[in-house]
């Protein structure tokens, strides 16, 4: 059995698997698999980009996802008008004199000669500007989060389309990883996995409890559609639409459902195949060939004019600005901004699950572990249940009993750590390994 | 002015809980480093693994006290803290036999290790979740003061009050136990001995007849204590919630990397370096800067530095100084 073959025989395998749930379970769930199967893949890309292609063990994921959902409600969300143009820029202004200050900080610590004189200085420069930086900052946030609070409260967005999100929750998460790179990416693995770990949660704590930015858990909610979605009440008003709706034997509210989600999934598609294109073109490359290279053996790639570390820093912006796009488009679907649904064991840790089972250095497999991954991340729990409620069928109605029914929903983590283990024991390249 | 009154805020709020979160963070970072230095990978499952021992001892405790077992002014967690460590043990064993053990064999790298870590991360959240579910348990008894505050208030009749709970008396107590115990162990017995030789040098232990599996045995065997302490003193001081569990592996880690990984000393002074920096940076210091300054200069705001939520940050923040000036952490520790 040939590359190609196999290779197909395994995606018509997930076709099957979603038709399938189409058929069994419902359209609607199939779509929704799908949807999200398009955006896992986007993400695994990502990630893929970075350990497939340069071996960087980035476990901040759910940080760069994050980035882009906020890029779309800044983008998208209807404007503020009490907040604008004063306070929002005001505290903008703040966040930029923090930054200014580090600047200042560093450039201090690279100038100035080694001895006392240059801590101080340095300490004098991060004390002084801290105080300026929470004084205008705080000013501008006090007013802003007086600001109506049950409704607004923030900074709002720029009311522009939010399909100008995507690119930019890339730009977004692009600058976030430089600022990371800069910093971590001179150290070994492990160590570049702890810190983005940690960036990760605090990426995520800001999101929570800046409630001048998006709200915090207040949440942001009715981000408007992306072009050319409608909203499913639209469509249910629209005289052709139930025509058709009514031709193909479905009743106004599922057909409106179906077809808003058949169009996310075609937006998607368009978005996957862009960036799978231009991964592929990458790893085909003399760039990716070096990227390689320097994976295989950096002292090699070193000693024969490579520059390592800024490699490093390029394939990483990129690869977490994939994910930056991946996480605006899953916001923009979602309609909302929930920052306390992103919990490292969904959105960094299952991504790497999808990377390593699929075939860690093949953008092929980064797509297939994408959706297969998505899907059983979604089935086993209703199989769990499911045959929890056939193991204990013979059990006597109870507490025991019903623990293990409401248990059962935790199986799915289980189930990825034995497929992961499994996968990484016996076929330690994935399932399309790279070649 | 008032210094005494100050004093006792400030050691209420801040040296007596940093003591008490820097025992348990030395314990926990502890298990890492030693998962470090004798297996040579970043363990990520380390928080689960703790919450998996936790919840051996929760249940424990619970059957204990539905057979009407208590100890008195004590938590009946104490006592039902051997057990859980011995099944904590034996799953920590099983899981070196048929995950770790393989690619030790195999030589294979760090990082897939690593990778091999997020697994069994995954079962034991899974496990975890499963048996005991996503929420808050409770499972401390006993008496809850060893000083409540107004006791305190009376016996010596200031305005502050300093309330010593049991959890965290006890929490101090046991770390310093297992801490003497660890070291003793570490550098006074045979196998302790082979074991820093064996971090120390893997081919010369080798070659010196020191057999590895045996030393591999004796981590995880210390390691599922440790964790298994370290979480039941983190559960009764707080609470416990295999989410919070699984965000204690960031903490743990830099106060291993802080100290210097594959460092015992390291890893306690690590601890604390992060427990107290954390306490301080997320403290409100109006009260103690109230009575410290004249009347004329007391402050307006809560002179605090970063809200409570941020306390990941300063972990981090930490970890990313030492990192940059200092890569192999306040003690020498490897840098492979």
């Amino acid at each position: 059995m040939n590359d190609t073959l196999k290779n197909t025989l395994l995606f018509a395998g997930i076709a099957v698997l979603i038709i399938g749930t189409g058929f069994v379970q419902s359209w609607n769930s199939a779509l929704l698999i799908l949807n999200m199967g398009l955006i896992s893949a986007i993400m695994a890309l990502g990630v893929n980009l970075q350990w497939g292609f340069a071996g960087l063990f980035n476990t901040g994921i759910m940080g760069f996802v994050a980035l882009g959902g906020l890029a779309s409600v800044l983008v998208a969300a209807r404007p503020v008008p009490e907040a604008w143009p004063g306070p929002a820029f005001q505290a903008v202004g703040g966040l930029l004199m923090g930054a200014a200050t580090i600047g200042l900080a560093i450039l201090a610590w690279r100038r100035l000669d080694k001895g006392r004189t240059r801590g101080l200085a340095v300490l004098a420069i991060l004390l002084i500007g801290f105080f300026a930086f929470r004084a205008v900052f705080d000013a501008a946030v006090t007013v802003i989060e007086a600001n109506n609070p049950a409704s607004a409260g923030n900074i709002g967005g720029l009311g522009l389309p939010i399909l100008l999100s995507w690119p930019l929750g890339g730009v977004l998460a692009a600058g976030a990883a430089w600022i990371i790179g800069k910093t971590a990416l001179g150290l070994r693995s492990d160590y570049l996995a702890i810190a983005t770990l940690g960036i990760a949660e605090i990426i995520i704590a800001i999101l929570k409890n800046e409630d001048w930015l998006a709200r915090g858990v207040k949440n942001i909610i009715g981000l408007p559609r992306p072009w050319p979605v409608p909203l499913e009440v639209e469509l249910q008003q629209d005289p052709a639409f139930l025509e058709r709706a009514a031709g193909l034997g479905l009743d106004p509210t599922t057909a409106s459902t179906l077809w808003v989600k058949l169009l996310y999934a075609v937006l998607f598609a368009i978005v996957l195949a862009i960036i799978f294109w231009l991964a592929e073109r990458a790893r085909h490359s003399p760039w990716g060939r070096m990227m390689r290279a320097i994976r295989d053996n950096e002292v090699a790639a070193e000693a024969m004019g490579k520059d390592v570390k800024r490699r490093h820093l390029q394939v990483f912006i990129l690869g977490s600005a994939v994910c930056g796009i991946a996480g605006a488009m899953m916001t923009s679907m979602d309609g909302q901004l929930t920052p306390t649904s992103y919990q490292p064991l969904r959105f960094t840790f299952l991504i790497w699950v999808m990377v390593i089972i699929g075939g860690s250095g093949n953008n092929l497999g980064s797509v297939l572990g994408g959706f297969l991954i998505w899907f059983l991340w979604v089935q086993v729990e209703p199989l769990g249940i499911g045959l929890m409620n056939l193991i204990t069928s013979g059990l006597g109605d109870g507490a025991l009993k019903s623990h293990l029914i409401d248990s059962a929903a935790h199986m799915r983590l289980f189930t990825m750590g034995i497929l992961l283990l499994l996968v990484l024991r016996f076929s330690p390249r994935g399932l399309i390994p790279e070649k | 002015m008032d210094l005494l009154n100050a004093f006792v805020a400030l050691a209420n709020f801040v040296l007596i809980p940093g003591l008490a979160y820097g025992s348990q963070l030395a314990l926990g970072a502890l298990g890492v480093t030693l998962v470090y230095g004798i297996l040579r990978f970043s363990n990520f499952a380390h928080g689960d693994t703790m919450a998996f021992g936790t919840m051996a001892v929760i249940l424990i405790t619970w059957w204990f006290q539905s057979i009407g077992i208590h100890l008195g002014p004590l938590p009946t967690a104490l006592l039902a803290l051997p057990f859980g460590i011995a099944i904590t043990a034996a799953v920590m064993i099983f899981t070196d036999r048929t995950v770790y053990r393989f690619y030790r064999k195999k030589k294979s790298d760090p990082v897939i290790l690593v990778m091999v870590s997020l697994g069994v991360m995954f079962i034991m959240n899974g496990v975890v979740r499963f048996i005991i579910g996503p929420d808050d348990q409770s499972f401390a008894d006993g008496e809850r003061f060893l000083i409540s505050a107004r006791t305190f208030k009376q016996m010596t009749g200031l305005q502050e009050a300093l309330a010593i709970r049991t959890s965290t008396a006890i929490t101090v107590v046991t770390a310093v136990l297992v801490v003497a115990v660890l070291f003793w162990f570490l550098n006074k017995t045979r196998t302790g001995k082979s074991m820093r030789a064996f971090s120390d040098n893997e081919d010369l232990a080798l070659l010196s007849g020191i057999n590895p599996e045996r030393v591999v045995i004796v981590t995880w065997l210390i390691v599922a204590a440790l964790t298994t302490i370290a979480g039941t003193l983190y559960g009764l001081d707080k609470s416990f919630k295999p989410f919070t569990y699984f965000q204690l592996l960031l903490p743990f880690f830099a106060a291993a990397i802080v100290g210097g990984l594959g460092n015992p000393v390291g890893a306690i002074a690590g601890g604390f370096v992060i427990a107290f920096s954390e306490v301080t940076v997320t403290y409100a210091w109006k009260k103690v800067a109230t009575y410290t300054l004249p009347e004329s200069m007391a402050p307006d705001g809560l002179l605090q530095l970063l809200s409570t939520d941020y306390k990941f940050a300063v972990s981090f923040g930490i970890l990313l100084i030492v990192l940059l000036f200092k890569p192999t952490g306040l003690f020498q520790g490897k840098s492979v």
